[in-house]
């Protein structure tokens, strides 16, 4: 594979609670990487510290109570944001890195028209004139598919539905071209049909303008559809990576395993007249107390006394290039326990 | 009074009544603007602001009488009201009623320019210290409470007996530099919530300079509680202009104000009391038309009552 675009190691992510009752580490040693052009789905149940993962990236973690670690390092194209001068940085948000938000009616500021809000970007870092910039605005408001552009153009956000909203923030987000985008749970507040639109058009954009695409979801769907590789997140850590079909067709990690049991079906289990869908027991545990042991253990159906007292690391998998597939588990040292428990 | 000046009035109360209907009927149209009307005070308030703005503007044509010429002869001191002196002659035999028109121009003009000034001041400090908020916000704040804490008559009247006699222009700038505490704080608290909404972590994540999300997302977003203490400001400066009027330190004799009008009758209040009643009337209509309106527009503006 080529270089990647950019490289995350080790980010730790913490958080001082008000109560000073401890730290919350609400990232907590991550490292994943996302090659140009690429989709890579990050994907986790709520708490697991996907968001805070994404905003880390651009050094938008409100500081205090966060913080990042020293040792952390996230490099973009050779060069660590994390030792950026914040005026260097913000020369690459919005620019070379966007980034989308989950929420399409908050995410936009009700008192700004939204061509002046798509035009801002692209006053700020292409010095485009107001007029030029209207121009590109309206050319983007067409790409991302809103009829009627040039009327839309001035239009106020409450003017508009959801996905008209959140269309409005990807030509937002892409209207300086970037290398990469970050769409942090971008259908998440929207319905279905209109869910289905918006990756269909990302996933179009992503083609025509060679982006790579960091795709933060907590829909298995979603990631089965649209990224290329995907990293499982679980309590701070990354719990597997693999390529998707990989990941679909031979979860590894016992975490993955349950959250793919977990998705509804229309076609299989019915069958067999057991229609009951499968959970995970437990919930994610609080940042600022994570489990002795592999973080999972107490939710794991195949946890044994190593995982108890023992914090696994990233094994890898041995299928395919190496690195290719990784799973932070026992299991890997020990397949027949598996076996045994099936 | 002449038939001119009579027409003048007339004039300009058929202008207010205008200005009145039309920001009813424009009001009519949107959802802020019904919950404004709701408020029964708002609409005759706007009129008596009108009324008043257009009477201080065109005062040398409502003004039948020169406000400053003290007449050489004798028996036109403290006389009752009449067809030709409207509102009675004050101690010094000036008219009341010219007095009273050209008195509205220097007591608004005092009660805008001051509070344009707090409220600028207040809205600066106010975002300032809600958006960047711990070493900043808590200098900025604790500023505010020791503004706060001090009675300000007391800190006014020290001011005043340092400086000796002080001009028009200075005394704005004095009540405008000792009136934006209480605006800080309430933009601070909209902005402290302003701050955590995702179109602004939205706008930083664009590359945005912090002063340029604060000037054009941060500012524009708490305009309502600006809006409305601007509104309830003039009230107070208006009020505040009267007292040190009154006590002697405010608005410089001869110029007329109204609190300086009330000094001016207070002598011969028993026997005279017009001089004192008719600039005291006007205020206290003006500061209640103007609550009643800032109230009115902290309803329209507050869009936690859209459902109501």
């Amino acid at each position: 594979m080529s270089e990647p675009l950019l490289r995350v190691r080790d980010l730790k992510t913490y958080f001082v609670t008000e109560q000073g009752s401890g730290t919350a580490r609400a990232v907590d040693g991550v490292s994943f990487e996302v090659y140009p052009g690429e989709t890579l789905g990050l994907v986790g149940e709520s708490g697991c510290g996907k968001t805070v993962t994404s905003l880390s990236l651009l050094r938008l973690i409100p500081e205090p109570p966060g913080h990042i670690r020293p040792g952390s390092f996230i490099e973009f194209e050779g060069r660590n944001l994390l030792t950026l001068a914040p005026r260097e940085l913000r020369a690459i948000r919005g620019n070379q890195i966007a980034m989308i938000f989950q929420e399409p009616l908050t995410s936009l500021n009700p008192v700004l028209t939204v061509g002046d809000q798509i035009a801002e970007a692209a006053i700020l870092h292409q010095g485009l004139t107001r007029r030029a910039a209207r121009r590109r605005t309206i050319d983007m408001l067409r790409l991302v598919g809103i009829p009627d552009p040039a009327e839309r153009v001035d239009h106020y956000p409450h003017q508009m539905s959801g996905g008209m909203r959140q269309r409005v923030m990807i030509a937002m987000a892409l209207v300086c071209h970037p290398k990469l985008l970050i769409a942090d749970e971008p259908t998440t507040a929207l319905d279905v049909t209109i869910q289905a639109q918006i990756l269909e058009l990302l996933d179009r954009l992503q083609v025509e303008l060679g982006m790579a695409v960091l795709l933060i979801t907590h829909d298995l769907g979603v990631v089965a559809g649209a990224a290329d590789r995907v990293v499982v997140m679980y309590a701070g850590q990354v719990a597997e990576q693999a390529p998707t079909g990989q990941l679909f067709a031979r979860p590894l990690h016992p975490y993955t395993e349950g959250l793919l049991a977990s998705v509804p079906r229309l076609d299989a289990p019915a069958a067999r007249g057991r229609t009951r869908l499968h959970s995970i027991p437990g919930q994610v545990p609080a940042a600022t107390a994570w489990p002795e042991g592999c973080r999972f253990h107490p939710r794991c159906p195949y946890a044994w006394d190593r995982c108890r007292q023992e914090e696994p690391p990233l094994l890898d998998a041995g299928t395919g290039e190496p690195g290719a597939h990784s799973v932070r588990c026992w299991l890997l040292t020990d397949p027949r326990r598996r076996r045994l428990h099936a | 009074m002449t038939v001119g000046t009579w027409l003048a009035l007339a004039g300009v109360a058929v202008l207010a009544l205008i200005v009145a209907a039309e920001v009813r009927s424009r009001a009519k149209a949107s959802a802020a603007g019904r919950r404004f009307l709701r408020y029964p005070a708002a609409v005759p308030g706007i009129f008596v602001l009108a009324f008043v703005v257009a009477v201080a503007v065109a005062a040398p044509l409502v003004a039948p009488l020169d406000p400053y010429a003290i007449p050489h002869v004798e028996g036109v001191a403290n006389l009752p009201p009449s067809l030709h002196r409207l509102l009675g002659t004050d101690p010094s035999g000036r008219d009341v009623y010219s007095r009273l028109v050209y008195g509205a121009r220097i007591s608004l003009g005092i009660g805008a320019i001051a509070m344009v000034l707090a409220v600028t001041l207040g809205a600066a400090v106010g975002v300032v210290a809600g958006y960047f908020r711990h070493r900043v916000d808590a200098v900025l704040m604790r500023l505010v409470d020791l503004g706060l804490a001090m009675p300000r008559m007391f800190l006014l009247l020290m001011i005043v007996a340092l400086w000796g006699q002080i001009s028009l222009a200075n005394l704005v700038l004095l009540i405008g530099f000792t009136g934006w505490f209480a605006t800080s704080r309430v933009v601070r608290a909209e902005v402290l919530s302003l701050r955590e909404r995702e179109f602004i972590a939205a706008a930083r994540a664009l590359g945005t300079r912090p002063a340029r999300v604060v000037w054009r997302h941060v500012l524009p977003n708490a305009a309502a509680p600006i809006i409305v203490s601007a509104a309830l400001g003039i009230g107070h400066v208006m009020l505040l202009e009267a007292s040190l009027s009154f006590v002697g330190i405010g608005v410089p004799s001869p110029q007329p104000s109204w609190g300086n009008m009330i000094a001016d009758g207070a002598p011969v209040l028993a026997t005279a009391p017009w001089t004192s009643t008719f600039p005291g009337l006007a205020i206290a209509v003006v500061v209640m038309a103007l609550n009643a309106v800032g109230d009115a527009l902290r309803d329209a503006l507050d869009p936690r009552k859209e459902s109501a």
